[in-house]
This record gives structure tokens, C-alpha cells and sequence, in this order.
């Protein structure tokens, strides 16, 4: 329930914020001088852009609420359409390196966590700090240099008009994805290999498992079945709440390797100063985060019956 | 050059004694433009300004298609594709692929047929001679991609959209002061309200792109927006339309009929957009995966070293682009009315021609070109620039401290304490602005320096691009505000004729509040010299005259030293070495996407 005044708020600061910016979407018809001044005022008239805030404020609360998204400034599309069209490619891109970040920081921080300060556990946590300090905008080019440029294996630039058919198809575009998945993959999976490490560092060591243990159960079940089912809990959170960026793109990293996801459609729209499409956007993010959270609630009922509602 | 001598060199192209191109090199030599001077022989009677052999590459592939797929890549991605509704480039660029004009502008300044049969001229008729009227001849036998035929219809429509204020296209400006006449089914007239010497703007370049009328007529005004051809256009271009996704890429395919012979040469093309410039230029010159790249603004020392890789080439086009430094005529500090740089007051340190001069003095243009721009940036002392063979004699750039500390000592500033000069109260120290740009710093601080050794102190400011360059009106850190003493950028020339550049400095376009700044005079200077004769030139139909006109108005601009020229900005762009693009200076890069081809 607190959901709905929250969101309003969100969207009375987004709007705000974004009418007090600096900027207009027709800024380049400005410094050409073949374009009279008075194309560009019109131009911003017939959109409405010369109106005091709170009326565009209004105008646009009410088609949100009639299911209008509005229409870009731009493109002069409209945004759920240009939104739709690139969530595909993002949630794939995303979804996938979210997916491998999982798979890597799950089994890896489980195992370091039942060992810890081996050998294994210190080159875990080495390579964790490694991935995470490095940022993404370095890792990419630098795959980019290696991969593409040295050796000339990988393309560097997202096709989304692969013709190719049957599985020719597929190795294309598992080909084109494997830099960028592997670059934000990396990136989430050394953060979260960390946090899963120390979560069930936290369980392994209380009464419970000692008893698990006492009573003869062997060492894999009482891992599985009873530190990493209560260590998941701050886990699931964490990455509960990731998730919104699975739909929200990457805006570096699918710049970098030109992926046409939701956060190249994002920081365009913000350098071209397109009020619909980032107010659109930013909206569908604070749902999503407000949306998984949600979710987050009933997972941990789930996995811990204590904690759901009677 | 006076009237005479070029009136004697127009009589000469007359009897055959001096070719056109002859005729057109010697004029650029003087500092008009190619187009201005092939209008000039248009409008004097001497030959057409149509393009001759050699003004275009020859085309050389025997038959249409088998060129396999062009690739190229924007850095810059395209949003949508209706040519009266681009804003920007990369959108002009992209409608392009599929619309037409009736002509286009080859870099020499030529106009070049596309969907017209010919080019206008007084000889053929198409020129009234009274500069009031253009008769265009439609080519036959056209065909929209979607086979409909292309007549005077589509024409005349195209400018009822433009000129419509309710469709809100960014072309209008180019239409809505003519008035357009179906003749007949395939020629239509152009008429102007006043004696016209630049005519060749409606329906011409990318401003000119006609629109089918039978699937836009639906969609006028309030639904203009709807129409489904705005993002599956169907045009008369060598391309049709496939995909397209905004923002990221656009697929087209071969248009088997096509009304260029043997065109288009290859069967797909793909333009992708989005990423930055570096790895744009990477991807052709280096892993050859792109066939083209637009628009390098990279370093020059990159493009070098990347071309060594010997997969591409780098194409530099010169146009009439030039990064200037402007001197305030008004004073930012001091506020009328609530209003800084108010026309009202004078700049207290740049009212002094000396100070002025000593300023123009101060940069090292040719450093600007060896250490920042490289190829990108050649050294020039005129605002009004044109191609390549550039020669003014009037006016010579030159770097010369000690000179300039010889005019200031003069003129009585006196180095104080500090070691900046002053006089009766008055600082030589200046807030000098631009936009944030790697070059663009690094030029302030090669200005800075010199300054410092002559007396002056320059203060650098740097404003983020999308504030500088925004017409936000309640920002005071715009450059049409020019709330600081001195600023620094790029203005472009998009058109070949000279018109609607050099009224950058008539006084009836001063940038202030009254006009909410939209005035395209932001250095605020008026002369009456200056006024007078761009009024004279506006009407002007006597084409030497008006030439004489333009170099003179260059000359009163720069020569008054509140606007210091430093380098042209030629487009940069890289091609695969097999590779034959036809790019031009005064049109769009996919200007003439229907002769490019591979050759090998």
C-alpha cells in the first residue's frame, strides 16, 4: 500500500528534477543557421515544452494513468513502443550475465565460505577483489583490445540483424554476446561471491549446523539443507533487488559494445534532453524496484517460514 | 579582385577562353565558395551550374546490385526517418538513404540532378531572370518504392507539408517564404516574394527531400505523428526500406527500380548507430568490420597511427565549419535592465582596437593545427571559409607576442604589480569561455599562455556541451547569453550559399533578452557599413557584385578583430580502402548513396 504514494513522490521529483535541468531536445537546430529561431519555438510550443511544470506535470500523470506513455521529442515514437523494442536484447544481455554471476558467485562463495583462509578461499577472495575494483568501462575496452583487436575473434559491435538461420544464428549471436556478458557477469558475480562468502560464514558457525553436524549428517546435506538455506535470505535480497537492472540495461557497458538495450535508449534520451522517454524509464525502473522487493518479501517466506505473515 | 577584373573573367568563360572549372578554382582561390561561384556563371549567363564530368567520381560498376552488403556506423544513432521532421544529422542522414531531393550539392559546389531532369539556368529556362522564379523539370518514368509514379504532385505537397506550421517540421524555414506552381504534370515553379539570388534552397539537399503525397496527404497537422511512413518510409531512393529499430540500426535493400542507370552497386545497407567516435574509427580502420565511419572527432595522432594498420583510409571533406574565439562587444559585468552583456554597454577593455588586435595576436593558430587538430583543424584567418584552395588576400593570421606587447605598451596599458596590464582602472583580465571538449581546453591553455607573456590574464571556463549549446533561456551559462568576455566554438555552414552565415553579425540580429537570445549576432557587434551591404547582397541579383559583397563583409568582421578566426573543422570521416564514397562539403554524407561502390 505504501507502494502507490511512493511512486507518485518518485515521479514528482523525476519531473522536477528533469524540468530544472538545463537543455532542450532541440538544442542542435539551435547552432544551424539554415534553421530560423522561430522553427525551434514552435517546435517547442507544439509540444507543450513552454508550459509552466506542474500543467506538464499534470498532463503527464494523467496519460500515465490512462496507459499513455507519451511520445518521444525525438523520434516521435511512442516510448512504450521504443521501451518494448529493446527489451528483448536487454533482457537477454543482462539476464544472461546476471544468470552467470549466480552461477559463479553461489557454488564459488558456498565453497570458500566451508573452507575458509585455505588456499582456495584466498584465491577466491583475491580474484573477487580484482573483479570488483576493476570497472566495467575499463574490463570491456580491454576485452575489446585482446579479443577483437589482437587476436580477432569477437566482433565489438552488437548486430541485432543477424541473418543467418538455424544455428549459424545462435553462434552469431552467442559470439556477440560473450564480451558484454562476460564483462558485467564478471563484474556482479566477484561482488556478490563476497557476500555469499560471508553470509554463509555467518550460519556455518551457530548452534543449529553444529547439531545437523552432531546428529551424523553427512557434510553435503548439512551444507545445502542447512547453512545455505538460511545464509540465502540476505542474498536473495541483494540480488532481489539487482534485478530492476536486468531491465534497466547497462548504460556503460552497452555503450561501450553498442548493444541497443534500455540503458543506451536511457542515457540517449537524457543527452538529447528527451523528457518522455527518461521519465518513462526511470518510472518503469522505481516500479520494478518497488516490484521486486515485493517479490524479495515472499521469497524470504519461502525459505524461512518464520518470517511470513499468519 | 574588383567587380571588373571578375566580370572580365566571366566574359572570358563566355567566349571559351577560360573553363568553368578554371573559372570556379580562381573564385575559390579568392575566398567565395564553389557554389557561390557556379550560381555566380549561372545567373551571369555563362553555363549552368550544373555539374560537369569530374565534379562527381566517375561510377564505373556495369550493372545494378551485386555489391554485396555496405555497413556503416554512426556514432551518432539515428531516431527517426521522416526528412521534414530531423533534427540533427544523423536523422537527415538516415531519411536519406531512402528520400531524394530534386538536386543535391557535390563538394565542388555544383549542383548535381537527382530527381530533377536538369538543372535550372537562364539558358534552358529555368531561371526567370528577374530572380522571382525557378522552373524545375521532374525526371520521368520515377517510381516511389512502393511503384507508384513520382509527379509535380508529390512536389507541391511536399512543400504544403513543410511549410504547415501545424506539422512542425524543422525544414520550414525553407519553404515557408516561397510560394510553389504545378505547371504540369512533371515540371513545377518556385516563386520568391523578392529577387532571389541563392534559389537553389527548396527542394534542394537535405532540407529538400520529397515526400510521396499519397501516403503522407492523411496525415497532416495534429496527426502527423501517426503516420506509419515516418518509421517505414517510402521514398524514391536507391534503397528500400527493411528495418528499422530508433536509436540503434536501419536496414535497407537494393530498389530494382531504381532511376539511375547500373545504381545502386550494392544489395543491402546497413547503418548502425550508438558507441562513441574512437571505436567507431576502430572498427574500419582497424578490424575492418564497418565499410564507413562518420564524423571522427577523434585526435588526429589516433586516426595516423590506426590507418597504418592499412585497412582504410581517412577521408577529410572541407566545408565552411570554423572554431573562432569571439570578443565581447558589450560588458558582461555590468547589468542593465537586469540584463548582462546588455547592447547598451560597452566591454571597458575591448572597446580599445588595441587591446583587440593584441588579442588576435596572441594565439598560435599553427600550434592549434600541428598539436591539437591535426588534420582536422587547418589554420585560417577568415570567418567566412570556403573549399580547400582557400587564399585570402586581404587578411594573414599571425602569432607575434612581441608585437602585441608593442601595441598594448602604446596604447598606455601598463603591466602592474601582478603583471597584468591595466589602464585608468581597466584589468586585462578576461573570463574566457567554451564548452567542455578535450581540444577545446587544450586550446584555452596554449591561448592562456601567450596572453600571460604579453600581460594579460585569461581566466578559462568550461560549461558541459548540452548547457553551452542549449537555447534554455534561464541558464546563464549559454553561449547565445555570452555572459563572459570571451568565448570559443564551432559555428557551421550547412549551406552553400553564404546568406544565412554571415548574418551572424547584422545588428538586427543581436542576441538579447528582447529576442529571448535567439539573435544570431552573439558577439553583439554592429556596424552600419556591415548592415548596409548584407541588405544589398540580400537582393542583390547581380551575382559579381554580390561575391565582391560577401569577401567584403568577411573582410569589415574579421578585420574589426571581435571575432579572431583560428581553424576550419573539416568532416573527418574513415572508409574501407576498396571503397568508393562520394561525400560532399554542402550536402549529407549519404548524399548520393546511389554511386558509391567497391571497386576490386
Amino acid at each position: 500500500m505504501i507502494a502507490i504514494p511512493s511512486l507518485l513522490g518518485i515521479s514528482v521529483i523525476l519531473f522536477t528534477v528533469l524540468a530544472l535541468a538545463p537543455g532542450d531536445p532541440f538544442e542542435e537546430l539551435a547552432t544551424n543557421p539554415a534553421i530560423p529561431p522561430e522553427v525551434r519555438l514552435q517546435l517547442r510550443a507544439s509540444l507543450g515544452m513552454d508550459d509552466p511544470i506542474y500543467i506538464r506535470y499534470f498532463r503527464w500523470l494523467f496519460a500515465m494513468l490512462q496507459g499513455e506513455w507519451g511520445f518521444s521529442f525525438v523520434s516521435r515514437i511512442n516510448v512504450d513502443q521504443l521501451i518494448l523494442q529493446r527489451l528483448p536484447t536487454t533482457l537477454i544481455v543482462i539476464g544472461s550475465s546476471q544468470i552467470l554471476a549466480l552461477a559463479i558467485a553461489l557454488p564459488v562463495g558456498v565453497l570458500a565460505a566451508t573452507r575458509p583462509y585455505s588456499i582456495f578461499d584466498q584465491v577466491v577472495n583475491t580474484l573477487a577483489f580484482v573483479g570488483f575494483s576493476l570497472p566495467t568501462f575499463f574490463t570491456g575496452l580491454l576485452f575489446i583490445m585482446f579479443f577483437s583487436i589482437w587476436l580477432g575473434w569477437l566482433p565489438f559491435v552488437y548486430n541485432t540483424n543477424i541473418t543467418a538461420t538455424g544455428w549459424q544464428w545462435w553462434w552469431e549471436h552467442i559470439r556477440q554476446s560473450i564480451m558484454p556478458v562476460l564483462v558485467l557477469g564478471l563484474f556482479q558475480g566477484a561482488a556478490w561471491t563476497r557476500f555469499v562468502r560471508s553470509a554463509v560464514l555467518d550460519v556455518i558457525r551457530l548452534d543449529h549446523v553444529t547439531t545437523a553436524r552432531a546428529k551424523g549428517l553427512p557434510e553435503s546435506r548439512v551444507t545445502i539443507r542447512h547453512v545455505v538455506r538460511n545464509a540465502l535470505i540476505p542474498v536473495v535480497t541483494l540480488v532481489a533487488l539487482q534485478m530492476p537492472i536486468v531491465f534497466g540495461g547497462a548504460i556503460v557497458t552497452e555503450q561501450i559494445f553498442r548493444v541497443p538495450g534500455i540503458g543506451s535508449l536511457l542515457i540517449t534520451a537524457i543527452l538529447a534532453n528527451d523528457t518522455p522517454v527518461i521519465m518513462a524509464v526511470t518510472f518503469v525502473f522505481a516500479c520494478l524496484v518497488i516490484f521486486f522487493n515485493l517479490l524479495a518479501d515472499i521469497i524470504y517466506g519461502w525459505l524461512d517460514p518464520r518470517i511470513s505473515y499468519r | 579582385m574588383r567587380e571588373d577584373d571578375l566580370r572580365q573573367m566571366i566574359g572570358r568563360v563566355k567566349r571559351g577562353s577560360l573553363s568553368r572549372r578554371g573559372f570556379v578554382t580562381r573564385m575559390v582561390a579568392l575566398g567565395m565558395t564553389a557554389p557561390m561561384a557556379t550560381q555566380l556563371l549561372a545567373i551571369a549567363g555563362a553555363g549552368s551550374a550544373q555539374a560537369q564530368a569530374g565534379s562527381i567520381p566517375a561510377y564505373t560498376p556495369t550493372r545494378r546490385g551485386g555489391g554485396g552488403a555496405l555497413r556503416i556506423l554512426y556514432w551518432q544513432a539515428s531516431t527517426l526517418l521522416n526528412p521534414h521532421f530531423a533534427v540533427g544529422t544523423t536523422n537527415q542522414e538516415s531519411s536519406r538513404v531512402f528520400y531524394e531531393p530534386l538536386a543535391g550539392w557535390a563538394t565542388d559546389g555544383t549542383l548535381v540532378p537527382i530527381l530533377a531532369a536538369e538543372i535550372p539556368s537562364i539558358e534552358n529556362g529555368g531561371l526567370r531572370e528577374d530572380g522571382r522564379a525557378v522552373t524545375w523539370k521532374l525526371k520521368r518514368g520515377v517510381k516511389w518504392h512502393d511503384g507508384q509514379d513520382f509527379t509535380a504532385d508529390d512536389v507541391v505537397f511536399t512543400w504544403e507539408y513543410a511549410r504547415n506550421p501545424a506539422n512542425a517540421t524543422t525544414t520550414s524555414g525553407s519553404y515557408r517564404d516561397v510560394n510553389v506552381v504545378k505547371v504540369d504534370s512533371h515540371t513545377v515553379r518556385v516563386e520568391f516574394e523578392r529577387p532571389t539570388p541563392f534559389w537553389a534552397d527548396a527542394f534542394v539537399a537535405s532540407a529538400g527531400c520529397i515526400i510521396p503525397q499519397h501516403l503522407f496527404s492523411g496525415f497532416v497537422g495534429a496527426t502527423a505523428r501517426d503516420a506509419p511512413t515516418n518509421l517505414r518510409p517510402v521514398g524514391t531512393g536507391p534503397y528500400r526500406f527493411v528495418s528499422f529499430a530508433p536509436g540503434d540500426n536501419l536496414i535497407g535493400a537494393l530498389n530494382p527500380t531504381y532511376h539511375g542507370e547500373n545504381r545502386p552497386y550494392f544489395d543491402t545497407i546497413e547503418v548502425k548507430g550508438g558507441g562513441d567516435a574512437v571505436s567507431a574509427a576502430r572498427a574500419v580502420l582497424q578490424t575492418g568490420d564497418f565499410d564507413y565511419a562518420w564524423n571522427l572527432q577523434v585526435e588526429d595522432e589516433l586516426l595516423v597511427r590506426l590507418e597504418a594498420a592499412n585497412r582504410g583510409r581517412v577521408n577529410i571533406v572541407d566545408g565552411g565549419n570554423i572554431e573562432f574565439v569571439q570578443l565581447n562587444v558589450t560588458d558582461p559585468n555590468r547589468e542593465v535592465d537586469g540584463e548582462r552583456s546588455h547592447i547598451s554597454t560597452q566591454h571597458p577593455a575591448f572597446r580599445d582596437p588595441a587591446v583587440r588586435q593584441a588579442m588576435a595576436l596572441l594565439i598560435d593558430r599553427n600550434a592549434l593545427q600541428q598539436f591539437i587538430y591535426g588534420r582536422g583543424g587547418p589554420a585560417t584567418a577568415n570567418f567566412l571559409n570556403n573549399p580547400p584552395r582557400f587564399n585570402s588576400t586581404n587578411l594573414r593570421h599571425e602569432f607575434n607576442v612581441q608585437r602585441a606587447n608593442e601595441i598594448l605598451d602604446a596604447a598606455g596599458w601598463v603591466r602592474g604589480r601582478d603583471g597584468v596590464r591595466a589602464k585608468d582602472g581597466v584589468r586585462l583580465s578576461f573570463v574566457y569561455q567554451t564548452s567542455v571538449n578535450a581540444p577545446r581546453q587544450r586550446t584555452q591553455a596554449i591561448y592562456r599562455q601567450a596572453a600571460q607573456r604579453a600581460g594579460i590574464n585569461l581566466d578559462l571556463k568550461s560549461v558541459t556541451a548540452s548547457v553551452f549549446f542549449s537555447a534554455d533561456v534561464a541558464n546563464p551559462d549559454t553561449f547565445p547569453k555570452f555572459y563572459a568576455d570571451m568565448q570559443m566554438y564551432t559555428t557551421t555552414m550547412p549551406q552553400a550559399d553564404p546568406q544565412r552565415f554571415m548574418n551572424q553579425y547584422v545588428s538586427w540580429e543581436v542576441s538579447q533578452r528582447a529576442n529571448n537570445w535567439q539573435g544570431r549576432n552573439i558577439v553583439r557587434w554592429r556596424n552600419e557599413e556591415y548592415d548596409n551591404i548584407f541588405r544589398q547582397a540580400e537582393n542583390e541579383l547581380d551575382p559579381v557584385k554580390r561575391a565582391e559583397m560577401f569577401i567584403r563583409l568577411n573582410d569589415l568582421i574579421v578585420g574589426s578583430n571581435h571575432i579572431i578566426p583560428l581553424v576550419k573543422r573539416p568532416l573527418v570521416s574513415a572508409s574501407l580502402r576498396n571503397l568508393r564514397p562520394v561525400l560532399s562539403a554542402w550536402d549529407n554524407t549519404h548524399w548520393l548513396l546511389s554511386d558509391w561502390f567497391r571497386e576490386g
